[in-house]
């Protein structure tokens, strides 16, 4: 059915407001876009890492979810997951439910990429019917913007600051939409809010109703950590693909196939030029660290052509 | 009738498993509990169950899919040992306070530093303030019966909390004994169906587990978790009291042998209880009055029983076949000398630090320990009636609380 963006938009909330997240937060927009890919009658239950979205989302005694919901831990959002699917299969096995329900985990980049990677690639591997979401914001920012694996090289954070000996985090971004690519499971596609989200809405409902595991990498910006402007949400995503700095792709069955080919590939200083957080990359003499960045960049993006089967 | 069999305590337990047909089970291998889940996955693979098998990566995973299973409607067991229960602390607190039923059988093994496979207690006495239930067996049909009866303890309304069956690894895990079974219609009878108040695949309901809980409610919930597990104790007894009707097998927290009328007693866990009943048998057909104390029950602790019990004793020694590096004492020592604190008649009390690694403890061993809480009573005795203790302020500030300490925290049999 083709994308309509009215009709998708009419559908009832299942993250309602009145959530603490901050104004102009990326987690709450990568929810709300997977969740409206469910279709109406059927039920979910939400598994979620501790971070920003739980806190912020789940206060006692007060819920934002529509949907039943299962915290329990930091790292194990996949193995709890795997436990809520393997209780729907033992209780519709044994007559005991006869709903229709759908499992979707969400986790940021440190429960993700990080100290849940063992639990979720766990999950992954044994197969289980569920979608797993990383909203992917590049830094610990619940506990106040702490680097992770996902951090992008040069990003000054509180535990890769800046300073007389250091330009920011030393190492590169870890390639984690292709690390689960590599765990032979049917869906895994990389996405964020562009346009009208109909990128995210598609692969939502890929992810969603495609049977056995999925994995969605969401790019899922935070005005925080980052340091922009909270109205430029939309502006940093679509930059953050326009410089190929997030490339937009899908793995199906193992096939690779890129969503999306920029006309005129932007330079990556479009990306960060407004971000606090690269701020010092423009100083007088750093010059060099932005090229590096750029062939970084380069280089990433050519290999992703090249397995996507694309003209390089 | 019941059903003569021969069994590993793994087996026990893992048959246990298959009668009752959980909903879920996730399990991580590690010896000596590694057969439980191998026993299972077989009963699986030959449809003796329909229960769904989860395969995980660890056993902190077994435990956040076990939560995951649990709180979703499915009744939940899983089994583990030693650092395989270290690794799933942090889950097990969430487990409680999720007031989860899920029940595991922990099958003891030192804890790792240095690596060592075979049996003491430091795994479960780790998690003893994880507010599990533990429940420890000395033999194969002692944890078979306990894991049936820790099933419905653990559903019971008034509790919902999950937990732990506990025996000792390859002592029990691994040695074949005879054992009565009961039929598959009687265990599944006996534990009835699971049907929880609220879960997450309740359409008609649903719910939101594992909330961040500020301060104006963090200590409630802890206080209600709290009241569950004393609430526990009535339950542990109607089930015990329910199950010695269908089976003529008698339990309690835990069991007396030789105590009526013993001047001297040692209070120990699991199968070190079978050889110290011999050791007891032997010293009282040389006319000593020699008694034991089997903890069954460690979560809830049976703080009142145990003093009825103790109270008018010479001496006991208390035995931790766990380290629990106070600098004073294992953990059963520091809760058994808590229970005797209100009584009017406190016997002398030893810690007797033991069997740490799997070290083997005879017969003969526990006759030592007798030995040395007789001639400690012998001691006693001879002060309460002659010798008078002169007081020297001087001595005492000398010797400091270690002196005390020293006296009465012994290590046994160990070489240096």
């Amino acid at each position: 059915m083709a994308y309509n963006f009215k009709e998708e938009m009419n559908k009832p909330e299942r993250l309602t407001g009145g959530h603490r997240l901050c104004a102009g937060c990326g987690a709450g927009v990568a929810v709300r876009g997977v969740l409206r890919a469910l279709k109406v009658e059927d039920k979910a239950v939400i598994a979620n890492a501790t971070g920003c979205l739980e806190v912020s989302t789940f206060m006692y005694p007060y819920t934002a979810w529509k949907d039943s919901f299962i915290h329990s831990a930091f790292e194990n959002a996949g193995a709890t997951l795997s436990g809520v699917e393997g209780a729907y299969n033992a209780l519709k096995r044994r007559g005991k439910i006869d709903d229709t329900y759908k499992f979707i985990a969400f986790g940021g980049d440190g429960g993700t990429y990080d100290i849940g990677f063992q639990s979720l690639s766990g999950a992954m591997e044994r197969g289980h019917d569920m979608v797993y979401v990383c909203y992917d914001n590049g830094a610990y920012m619940n506990t106040g913007i702490q680097r992770s694996s996902a951090t992008p090289r040069y990003a000054d954070t509180t535990t890769s600051p800046i300073g007389k000996d250091s330009n920011g985090k030393v190492q590169s971004r870890k390639d984690l939409t292709a690390i689960i690519a590599d765990h032979n499971i049917p869906y895994v596609a990389q996405t964020t809010f562009l346009g009208n989200m109909k990128d995210l809405h598609e692969k939502s409902e890929k992810a969603i109703y495609t049977e056995g595991a999925a994995f969605l990498n969401v790019l899922a910006p935070c005005p925080r950590g980052w340091r922009y402007s909270t109205e430029k949400l939309m502006e940093m995503c679509k930059l953050a693909v326009e410089t190929c700095y997030w490339p937009l792709f899908e793995v199906i069955n193992g096939e690779w196939k890129l969503s999306y080919r920029p006309k005129n590939k932007l330079p990556i200083t479009e990306f960060i030029k407004d971000q606090g957080r690269f701020a010092h990359l423009f100083k007088p003499g750093n010059e060099y660290l932005i090229e590096e960045m750029q062939n970084e960049v380069d280089r990433r993006w050519e290999a992703l052509l090249k397995r996507c089967g694309e003209q390089i | 009738m019941s059903i003569r069999e021969r069994m590993s305590g793994n087996e026990a337990v893992a048959t246990a498993m298959r009668q009752i047909n959980p909903d879920v089970m996730p399990a991580f291998p590690i010896t000596p509990s590694t057969e439980v889940p191998q026993y299972f996955s077989k009963y699986v693979a030959d449809g003796n169950v329909n229960t769904e098998f989860i395969p995980v990566e660890s056993e902190h995973s077994a435990m956040s899919a076990a939560i995951g299973a649990q709180a979703a409607g499915a009744r939940t067991m899983t089994a583990t040992s030693s650092c395989g229960l270290a690794l799933m602390w942090e889950m097990l607190y969430v487990a409680s306070s999720m007031r989860l039923p899920i029940t595991m059988a922990l099958i003891n093994r030192a804890l790792t530093g240095p690596i060592n496979i075979n049996a003491d207690h430091s795994d479960s006495m780790g998690a003893r303030d994880t507010g599990w239930i533990q429940i420890y067996s000395e033999t194969n049909q002692e944890a078979y019966d306990n894991y049936i009866q820790a099933v419905k303890i653990a559903e019971d309304p008034r509790v919902m909390l999950p937990a732990m069956v506990c025996q000792d690894g390859f002592i029990t895990s691994h040695a074949v004994e005879n054992i009565e079974l009961l039929e598959d219609d009687k265990v599944k009878a006996f534990v009835g169906e699971y049907n929880p108040e609220d879960y997450l695949l309740n359409s008609a309901r649903p719910i939101a587990h594992g909330p961040y809980d500020t301060a104006n409610f963090y200590m409630e919930h802890k206080v209600q978790q709290a009241n569950a597990m004393m609430k526990a104790r009535q339950v542990i007894k109607e089930v015990a009291k329910d199950y010695e009707k269908l089976t003529g097998r008698k339990y309690s927290f835990f069991e007396e042998y030789k105590m009526q009328d013993a001047d001297v007693a040692i209070v120990v866990i699991n199968s070190t209880a079978g050889t110290a009943k011999e050791a007891v048998d032997e010293l009282r057909a040389e006319g000593k009055k020699v008694g034991l104390i089997k903890i069954r029950v460690f979560r809830p602790f049976p703080f009142d029983e145990l003093k009825y019990s103790l109270t008018g004793k010479k001496v006991v020694g208390v035995m931790d076949k766990c380290e629990g590096f106070s600098g004073a004492g294992g953990p059963l020592f520091a809760e058994v000398r808590s229970a005797l604190y209100d009584s009017h008649d406190r016997p002398e009390m030893f810690n007797y630090v033991y069997g740490l690694g799997g070290r083997d403890v005879t017969v003969d061993t526990i006759k030592c320990v007798f030995n040395e809480l007789l001639y400690e009573a012998h001691a006693k005795q001879l002060i309460e009636n002659q010798v008078e203790i002169a007081y020297n302020p001087e001595l005492l500030l000398a010797h400091t609380s270690d002196f005390e300490v020293g006296r009465v925290y012994r290590h046994l049999g160990v070489r240096g």
